[in-house]
């Protein structure tokens, strides 16, 4: 970072027991992450996990309940302004002003980080452009799409060249085309070296996006590390899904036993993780089983996020 | 702990308030046209319906219970403050629910350098703007109809700002803890209207029943019509020590209000 004291390697964001309690709830319970400069970092994990409440205690607008946390250097309880002042913050749910129009809105928030009104609009219409939104630029926000409106928003967290952007479901309820459309803009920023601080209960999001990421669930972190890593840690290669028809899964009893790595029992499917799937449908067969449908696809996080937790992520 | 030195400018507090600010300014810019008429029509309705129509009926009965003048001038100070508060009450409802809850603008506004502060600074200074606006244009119209008793009308302007904000900034407070406008609807029904109709506004309030009479102690709006209209009609100085409490009370209660107001969004927004 320019102009940073600090060795460029010294982590931007170190958390020591970051707690968040609502009255005798924990909602984020002793937890401990770093995040580098120029890194994307996510948070995964299920609804009521703890991210957003994780995520507003980073940008210092959520005291902390316990714990320690430093941004940027500086402690939120008393350099809260000095620390926004450098973030660029997507919200899980929008905030922009539905009394005005797109580019007032790009405009006016350019003056709450003290830019001069020449500047915040010359910033507003550069950023119109990364977002594809130049031609709605006079138009009111609430016609706006759903995507739309999320690309505004993670424009308005860019008008003050932030050193780190904190991203809360940046693409949840987004169709797929729009997903896409978003995570190359960000993959973008990600190669100018902006960080990235996201979270998200979409594997491939996280698969996309994040160089690192923490398994959150239940208001702790059960695991860490990049996405392959933690496929390899906490998963195998491959994995084969097995369907059988209706009633026949409860009554294969231990005939499946043997096979692959491991095996989970799924309601309505059985996942048997191994380096080779193939093998595996294949000794399926030389049992005398026969599957319904035999899926072999490669190990994400998702298969990762069930070993951890016994759960799916997404119900 | 030893202070970290910044490795980044630090924003400027001075930034922070004028871009709250500016932000209730510009909102009032794209959408004035809705409102600018009201605040001319309102008036103009008002005196001529209360102030000419009910004047020339009152005054039929000889001018001792309205201080010797017409009932148009001894109706108009009392009018503009009434109206302004009822203007500045609104003002510190709908935009306040609206910017922690429906549009949730200060939420936006409190994830940049703004502080809690700030942001209900900007809220405030704009509710003094507009509420300003709509004195200024009300005394305009009692001029304009001849309703002013001497030149001590212009008083009534920043009397009437001082009521708004005695009601504004507590209103505020309260509107912090609400999610909806449902006790508000209550408290306009109950409160605000009853007010607006026992302060003096219409008739002095040693009409009132004695049971009542101790109410307008308690509210601010008695005050603020009890001290505009002695200083528009030139009476201030028969009563000096009953004027300087008004005064004193309204000035307390805006105090107050605007304390509890900066304390509650930092509540409110610190989630
Ligand atoms: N202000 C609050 N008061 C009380 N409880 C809260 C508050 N905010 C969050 N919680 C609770 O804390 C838990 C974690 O919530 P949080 O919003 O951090 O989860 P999340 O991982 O972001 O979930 P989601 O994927 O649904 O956004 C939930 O059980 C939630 O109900
Ligand atoms: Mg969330």
């Amino acid at each position: 970072m320019p102009g940073t004291t600090a060795p460029p390697t010294a982590p931007l964001i170190t958390a020591r027991g970051l707690t968040k309690r609502f009255g005798s709830f924990t909602a984020v319970d002793a937890i401990d992450f770093e995040v580098a400069p120029g890194e994307s970092f996510g948070f995964l994990g299920p609804n009521g996990a703890g991210k957003t409440s994780t995520m507003r205690m980073i940008g210092c607008v959520s005291p902390l309940s316990a714990g320690e946390i430093r941004i940027l250097g500086l402690d939120p309880a008393r350099d809260g302004p000095a620390i926004r002042s450098r973030l660029g913050v997507v919200p899980q749910e929008d905030t922009l002003d539905t009394d005005l129009s797109v580019r007032d809105n790009l405009v006016i928030y350019g003056r709450y980080f003290g830019l001069s009104r020449a500047e915040s609009a010359r910033r507003a219409d550069d950023l119109l452009e990364f977002a594809q939104l130049s031609e709605r630029a006079k138009d009111k926000v609430d016609p706006l799409s759903g995507g739309m409106k999320r690309r505004l928003t993670i424009a308005r967290a860019l008008i003050n060249e932030p050193s780190i952007m904190l991203l809360d479901e940046p693409t949840t309820g987004l169709d797929p085309q729009a997903r896409h459309l978003l995570w190359e803009r960000l993959y973008r920023l990600k190669q100018r070296g902006v960080t990235l601080v996201l979270t998200t209960h979409y594997m491939d999001e996280a698969e996309q996006l994040c160089d690192r990421l923490v398994v959150m669930d239940k208001a702790r972190i059960v695991a860490e590390g990049s996405p392959l890593e933690l496929i390899e840690r906490y998963s195998s290669r491959e994995v084969t899904e097995l369907r059988f028809p209706v009633g026949v899964q409860e009554t294969l009893g231990d005939r499946l036993d043997g096979i692959g790595d491991r095996i989970d029992r799924l309601p309505d499917r059985v996942l048997v993780y191994s380096d080779d799937g193939e093998a595996v449908s294949a000794a399926v067969r030389a049992r005398g089983l026969l599957p319904q449908t035999v899926l072999v696809r490669r190990s994400s996080l998702e298969d990762v996020f069930l070993r951890l937790t016994g759960r799916a992520l997404v119900d | 702990m030893a202070s970290v030195p910044a490795p980044f400018p630090r924003p400027r507090p001075i930034d922070a308030y004028r871009a709250a600010y500016e932000h209730q300014v510009l909102l009032y810019l794209r959408n004035w046209r809705g409102s600018v008429f009201g605040n001319f029509a309102q008036p103009v309705l008002f005196l001529l319906a209360m102030g000419v129509g009910l004047g020339s009926y009152v005054d039929r009965g000889g001018t001792n219970a309205t201080d010797g003048v017409p009932y148009l001038q001894f109706l108009a100070p009392a009018l503009l403050v009434s109206t302004v508060m009822q203007g500045a009450a609104a003002e510190g409802t709908f935009p306040v629910l609206s910017g922690f809850h429906w549009v949730k603008r200060y939420h936006a506004m409190y994830a940049t350098p703004l502080t809690a502060r700030a942001i209900a600074f900007g809220q405030l200074a704009w509710t003094i703007t507009h509420t300003l606006l709509v004195a200024v244009i009300f005394a305009l119209m009692i001029c304009l109809f001849g309703a002013a008793a001497t030149p001590g009308i212009v008083w009534s302007v920043p009397i009437g700002v001082l009521t708004g904000i005695a009601f504004s900034a507590p209103i505020s407070a309260f509107m912090t803890t609400q999610r909806d406008t449902n006790a508000w609807n209550n408290i306009w029904r109950f409160g605000i209207t009853p007010l607006f109709l026992f302060s003096g506004t219409f008739f002095p309030i040693d009409r009132l029943p004695e049971l009542i009479r101790p109410l307008a102690w308690v509210l601010p709006l008695w005050h603020g019509v009890d001290l505009a209209r002695a200083l528009a009609l030139g009476t201030a100085g028969q009563a000096p020590l009953l004027h300087a409490a008004h005064l004193v009370i309204l000035l307390a209660m805006a105090g107050v209000g605007v304390w509890a107001m900066f304390v509650r969004f930092r509540r409110r927004l610190d989630g």
